[in-house]
């Protein structure tokens, strides 16, 4: 791996940029790897740089089925934050914020990690003592999330509406500074670059579509669409996909997949600072470095694996942007995609051993996993070179929906992203 | 937008008209207490989560307030066809050979 650099950056300027290269290799699959993991989103890739990072385990394969980063790490609305209510949640998610802190220059690729601070917004009473009750759980937790009044939501946030006579008042706003977006593809790319450079393989093009068992109904290996690999150990990190994937192992999920939609505005100068969430009337609003308004829709009603949703979602959602902040209302919107999210029943995720032995999976991000890319990674390369959980993700089993251990951050009404 | 067509009232209406109900065929044990642990939770959290042909329950909220069944493709997200709740799982095979001659002819 080349590395990049101010020097790097210079002598490149020298010569018209032609000796960057590529960034990473395109191998053959080998006959068999020590583990293969299957998806190559930002949650993949993260778990095969550490387990090469941390664990000195290299003999390992990403496979994906399309191209890498094409789910939904590409597809999502990037934003990043730590305020959950329960003390898992606050343990997983801080873990991940801490380590997007200094990912830039651990992977040496610019993530474009921007703390430019996540503002939730409260409509009525119900949002205020929710919200005020999440800052001071999150305080306890050491989580920072601090409550705002309407003026202070204004000065942070300059085109939000706050006046009285508003469809949707503004009642008070809590706001994570840490908070806030990086960009998904650079996440992607910077995670595949530093695991090829410590010698993982990232095979595109090559879909699962069987898991083999031994004797002892072991994982043997996967059947993909070039070929048979054989592997000690097998990580899913499917995302929408993951029910599907692990019925090829005859395990039933606690799972259901949805489309979940975002779009963007033509690009315009900077004018929003930060992001903005409001759960109660559905809109979640931040503009990117090209200058677009990125915004993010709910999910459609019904389970699909199509990629798309209907356009009255993302209306509902352009509606309330709309009301909360009427200098967008002239925008034009540029473009408009879906992606397919994995829904645990308590919203939080599954990071853990399967009952097939060898069988590992990393699921249940639903509608706002981006943001912990980084921590869950880490915790599920632990959990995969140990055969054990690390102490971050032991609650979050699939045998929760039997014990009745929930982690349950779908009752403390908290938001989707 | 899907459009669907209920059983109830006989006709193709939008989606907006419909609230999403879950997998269908789930049977609620008419004993619960003496469901173990694991039946209760395969009961109530596992799911089928089907990529291909999936059967739903859907609701008419906004028209007959009834709930009926639809089998419908995840993949490409058209009705196969939709029946009354309490009808049996219709006959896979002959609708996916329906459809196919529905198009076919089209
Ligand atoms: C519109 C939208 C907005 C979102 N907004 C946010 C947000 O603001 N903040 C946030 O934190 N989260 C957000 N999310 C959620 C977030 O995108 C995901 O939780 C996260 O990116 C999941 O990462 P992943 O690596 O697990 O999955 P993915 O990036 O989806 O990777 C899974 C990969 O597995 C591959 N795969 C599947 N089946 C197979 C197979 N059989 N063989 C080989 N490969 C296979 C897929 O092609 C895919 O590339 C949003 C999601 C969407 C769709
Ligand atoms: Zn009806």
């Amino acid at each position: 791996m080349r590395r990049f650099s101010g020097f790097a950056v210079a002598r490149e300027a020298m010569r018209a940029h032609k000796g960057w290269g590529q960034q990473w290799d395109n191998p053959e699959p080998k006959s068999s790897y020590d583990v293969i993991i299957i998806g190559a989103g930002g949650h993949g890739l993260a778990t095969a740089y550490y387990l090469a990072k941390e664990h000195g385990i290299t003999n390992v394969a990403v496979l994906e089925k399309g191209w890498l980063g094409g789910g939904n790490t590409g597809r999502n609305t990037t934003i990043i934050r730590s305020n959950y209510l329960f003390d898992e949640s606050a343990g997983l998610y801080n873990h991940a914020v801490n380590l997007w802190e200094g990912l830039s220059q651990d992977l040496n690729y610019n993530v474009m990690f921007s703390q430019r601070g996540v503002m939730m917004m409260a409509h009525n009473v119900h949002d205020v003592q929710v919200f005020k009750r999440h800052v001071h759980a999150n305080r306890l937790n050491g989580v920072d999330n601090e409550w705002l009044t309407p003026e202070q939501a204004k000065a942070y946030c300059p085109p939000l509406d706050i006046s009285k006579s508003a469809r949707y008042p503004v009642m008070g706003a809590a706001l994570q500074r840490k908070g806030g977006t990086a960009r998904h593809d650079a996440v992607a790319w910077g995670y595949a670059r530093a695991a090829a450079a410590r010698g993982v393989h990232i095979i595109q093009n090559c879909e699962v579509t069987g898991i083999k068992r031994g004797q002892g109904g072991e994982v043997t290996g996967v059947e993909t669409s070039r070929g048979f690999i054989g592997a000690k150990k097998v990580g899913v990190v499917a995302a929408g996909n993951t029910s599907h994937v692990m019925q090829m192992a005859d395990v039933q999920m606690p799972l259901e997949s949805f489309p979940l939609q975002a779009l963007v505005s033509e690009p315009v100068k900077p004018c929003f600072p930060c992001v903005v969430m409001s759960n109660t009337v559905h809109a979640y609003i931040s503009q990117s470095d090209k200058g677009e308004l990125v915004i993010g829709a709910g999910t459609d009603q019904y389970t699909s694996y199509s990629q798309t949703g209907g356009l009255h979602v993302i209306q509902h959602t352009l509606d309330a942007i709309c009301e909360i902040f009427p200098i967008f209302s002239r925008m034009k919107m540029l473009r408009s995609w879906g992606g397919i999210v994995d829904v645990t029943p308590d919203r939080s995720p599954i990071i853990a051993q399967t009952p097939v032995p060898g069988l590992y999976v990393n699921c249940g991000w639903g509608t706002g996993g981006f943001k912990a890319t980084p921590g869950s990674g880490h915790v599920f390369a632990h959990t995969i070179a140990k055969a054990a959980p690390h102490k971050i993700n032991e609650g979050y089993t699939m045998e929760r929906f039997t014990t009745g251990r929930l982690i349950d951050e779908a009752a403390a009404a908290a938001v989707s992203h | 937008m899907l459009l669907i067509h209920c059983p109830y009232c006989a006709e193709e209406r939008p989606e907006t008209e419909f609230a999403h109900a879950g997998e269908a065929h789930i049977e609620r044990s008419t004993e619960m207490n003496a469901l173990t642990d694991e039946g209760f939770s395969k009961f109530f959290f596992y799911r089928d989560n089907t990529k291909g042909t999936t059967f739903e329950r859907w609701r008419h909220i906004h028209g007959c307030g009834r709930y009926f069944n639809a089998a419908r493709d995840t993949v490409s997200d058209k009705f196969l066809t939709t029946y009354k709740a309490g009808e049996p799982k219709p006959d896979l095979s002959k609708l996916v050979d329906d459809q196919t001659n529905a198009g076919a002819k089209s």
